[in-house]
């Protein structure tokens, strides 16, 4: 099994990595851009798990590239995570169109782009997995991170669409929900201790996922619930907290 | 998430708790995790007077201060040489990582602490020893170089003749020479995950010396010891000495662990219940077994099993006082000691007797020569006054406390029990070390 990870020195992406690699025996391509750090991963893993595991340079938002960095993989993957996102700045992003860009073409347009070249071979091959991670944050709107939260809306969206693309083909595809994560996006924020996941508990989640060939997932789960209750609050009284 | 913004987000600072596993005391300091030497030369530059925090398995205040370098991130694998065992890691990697990794390759570590769950880095900064010191000596000895940042940045890479002055200091210097980054490991081939275990009955604290005698050719020895029981039964033991078996799979079994879910109020230790304790663990132990097979985690890391089981101690938290005698006032030294404990009826029922082999150069390490008495106390109010009077003793008999458990000794007794803390103190600050690094306990006992 091939595991292709994009975003792979994300937490999320490098947790997941040592996880499919101990319990499927997958061979790994890890993808990023920080080069240094990518080949130490790889090599950890590597030697860890005694598999495969390849860094590739990849940058999300050189759109052109994509293509050729597809075909350029010897062997195709099986499974496709992609982990790659940023959270941005709220504030900055209001103010200045071209780190909004930013938040969009990263989180959005970015995935859009190599996800549709993947699609393609999938497709085509009538086999594979891809797993997307989004946000609750996509669900709905707040004041103090729409513009993070409309880039994982909308791609919450396009994932649900390619699973209806793909669903006839043998291809699936998994939303990934989390909620509060404890990582280097997340660093230096007061996050309530009780409701954030480690890195390593979103891993299993997500390969809890893939075993069960779920569409949707939440994780931890408990963020369905609460996810259930913010979005029921009617628009009227929404628009007046401060959340 | 690309990695270029992430190195910014992650040069926090941000305000944590900060404990040891004494959990004495509670302290909050800022936190600076790196994942690249880059990261971290740039909090260095940044910022003076730091600590390494690994997994926070050291007793006392060695790795409290109010700005500590988190190690944890920094946990790659490098390099493993299979026909020689050599893995050379980053200080961030537990042994934990080590054994589920290389056991079932049939390695294993040389020399082991009695818990896991220590990084590599905290492992030589404490160059802590196992059951088998007498033979085999602390963890340094089984590092073969590490690679330390100083505190202006520079990577120097350390062993027994390159940079030795640095190696000697390091290796047991508990973090106050710079930052360990990487490190060259020799594993021992093993051909099972168990330990062919004898397990005696020692009647007293005579009878003990004498079987750790009889068995010093055993590789593994230790000893628990009733600190409690009085007159003819004072220092009654359970020795448990081993050998690595040659059967038995090489996997570990699955063991369930527990946890101890929350914090125990602290009146359920008290001399009855710990006295109960020691009773029933003593009547437990057969008087004679040979050769059992033991799971190697059973036998090196039996409080591994249980999570968090410091809570035990309640909120308050616990020390571990830990001393080691010269050989030659060892059974005088302890005699006198254990009749100060079960006088002042303030002992618990993790004791621990070992006879430790030959000293190392590094100065600072803790092991010498003789026998060494670990065990636990609640934080309770007389408890300080107490130790300082152990620690008279053990300084009166030649012996030392050992700095990775200790959060109270005077300045004066580890000048004494460490007689090359002048060589170490010089070599802070020819680096300028004393600029850069030091703990609470490096500022309280004067290093």
């Amino acid at each position: 099994m091939n595991l292709l990870i994009l975003g792979a020195n994300s937490d999320v992406g490098y947790a997941t990595a040592r996880l499919f690699a101990e319990r499927e025996r997958a061979n790994v391509y890890l993808a990023s851009r920080n080069m240094d750090l990518l080949e130490k991963k790889a090599t950890d893993i590597a030697i860890r798990h005694q598999i495969k595991a390849t860094p590739l340079f990849f940058d999300a938002t050189d759109y052109d590239t994509h293509q050729l960095f597809y075909t350029n993989l010897e062997i195709k993957p099986d499974i496709v995570v992609l982990c790659f996102g940023i959270l941005g700045n709220q504030e900055d992003a209001q103010k200045n169109v071209s780190h909004a860009r930013e938040v969009i073409d990263t989180n959005f347009t970015g995935a859009l782009s190599i996800l549709e070249v993947i699609a393609e071979d999938f497709e085509k091959r009538g086999h594979g997995v891809i797993i997307g991670i989004s946000s609750v944050a996509g669900l709905r709107g707040r004041q103090s991170n729409y513009i993070y939260g409309a880039a994982k809306g909308a791609l919450s969206t396009y994932l649900s669409g390619l699973r209806n693309r793909l669903a006839k083909r043998g291809v699936h595809v998994v939303t990934v929900l989390p909620g509060f994560i404890n990582t280097k996006m997340t660093d230096g924020m007061d996050l309530p201790e009780k409701l954030t996941a480690t890195p390593d508990q979103v891993a299993l989640d997500i390969h809890k996922a893939f075993q069960k060939k779920k569409n949707i997932i939440y994780t931890r789960w408990f963020w369905k619930w609460i996810m259930l209750i913010i979005r029921g609050i009617p628009e009227t009284i929404f628009k007046r907290l401060s959340l | 998430m690309d990695h270029a913004r992430a190195v910014n987000i992650l040069a926090d600072g941000e305000k944590m708790n900060i404990e040891s596993w004494g959990r004495y005391p509670k302290t909050t300091g800022e936190g600076y995790s790196f994942e690249t030497v880059k990261t971290l030369a740039a909090h260095l530059e940044k910022n003076n007077m730091f600590i390494p925090y690994g997994m926070g398995r050291s007793y006392g205040d060695s790795a409290l201060n109010e700005k500590v370098i988190l190690t944890r991130r920094y946990d790659k694998l490098i390099q493993f040489d299979p026909e020689q065992g050599i893995v050379i890691c980053e200080s961030g990697v537990t042994l934990d990582e080590l054994i589920r990794i290389f056991l079932k390759k049939g390695w294993f570590l040389s020399v082991t602490p009695g818990t896991k769950f220590v990084t590599v880095g905290g492992a030589i900064a404490s160059d802590v020893h196992g059951k088998n010191h007498h033979k085999a000596g602390c963890f340094s000895n089984s590092v073969l170089w590490f690679d330390l940042m100083l505190p202006d940045g520079r990577i120097v890479r350390c062993d027994r003749e390159k940079n030795r002055d640095l190696f000697l200091a390091t290796a047991g210097g508990m973090g106050l020479t710079g930052i360990i980054l990487t490190a060259a490991i020799k594993l021992k081939p093993v051909k099972s995950a168990y330990i062919r275990e004898t397990v005696v009955r020692c009647n007293n604290l005579k009878d003990a010396f004498e079987k750790f005698e009889i068995h010093e050719d055993a590789t593994y020895s230790v000893a628990w010891i009733d600190c409690l029981s009085k007159g003819k039964a004072k220092g009654r033991s359970v020795l448990m000495a081993g050998e690595n078996a040659s059967t038995g799979a090489i996997d570990l079994p699955r063991k369930r662990t527990v946890s101890i879910p929350l914090d125990l109020p602290s009146f359920c230790l008290n001399s009855f219940s710990v006295k109960c304790f020691n009773h029933l663990y003593y009547m437990k132990s057969p008087q004679y077994t040979e050769n059992r097979l033991t799971p190697l985690d059973t036998f090196f890391y039996p409080l591994d099993a249980i999570g968090h089981w410091n809570r035990i101690y309640g909120k308050k938290g616990f020390t571990q006082y830990q001393m080691v005698l010269p050989k030659a006032s060892s059974f005088e030294g302890l005699d006198l000691i254990l009749d100060k404990i079960s006088s002042a009826g303030m002992g618990s029922f993790l004791a621990v007797l070992k006879l430790f082999g030959p000293q190392n150069d590094n100065y600072l390490s803790f092991p010498m020569e003789g026998y060494t008495l670990a065990l636990d106390f609640k934080i309770q109010s007389r408890l300080f006054a107490f130790l300082d009077h152990l620690d008279d003793i053990v300084t009166d008999y030649g012996g030392r406390i050992y700095l990775t458990k200790d959060v109270r000794m005077s300045p004066d007794t580890f000048k004494k029990g460490y007689p090359a803390w002048d060589t170490f103190s010089a070599l802070r600050q020819h680096y300028g070390m004393n600029q850069k690094f030091q703990s609470l306990q490096s500022k309280r006992i004067g290093v």
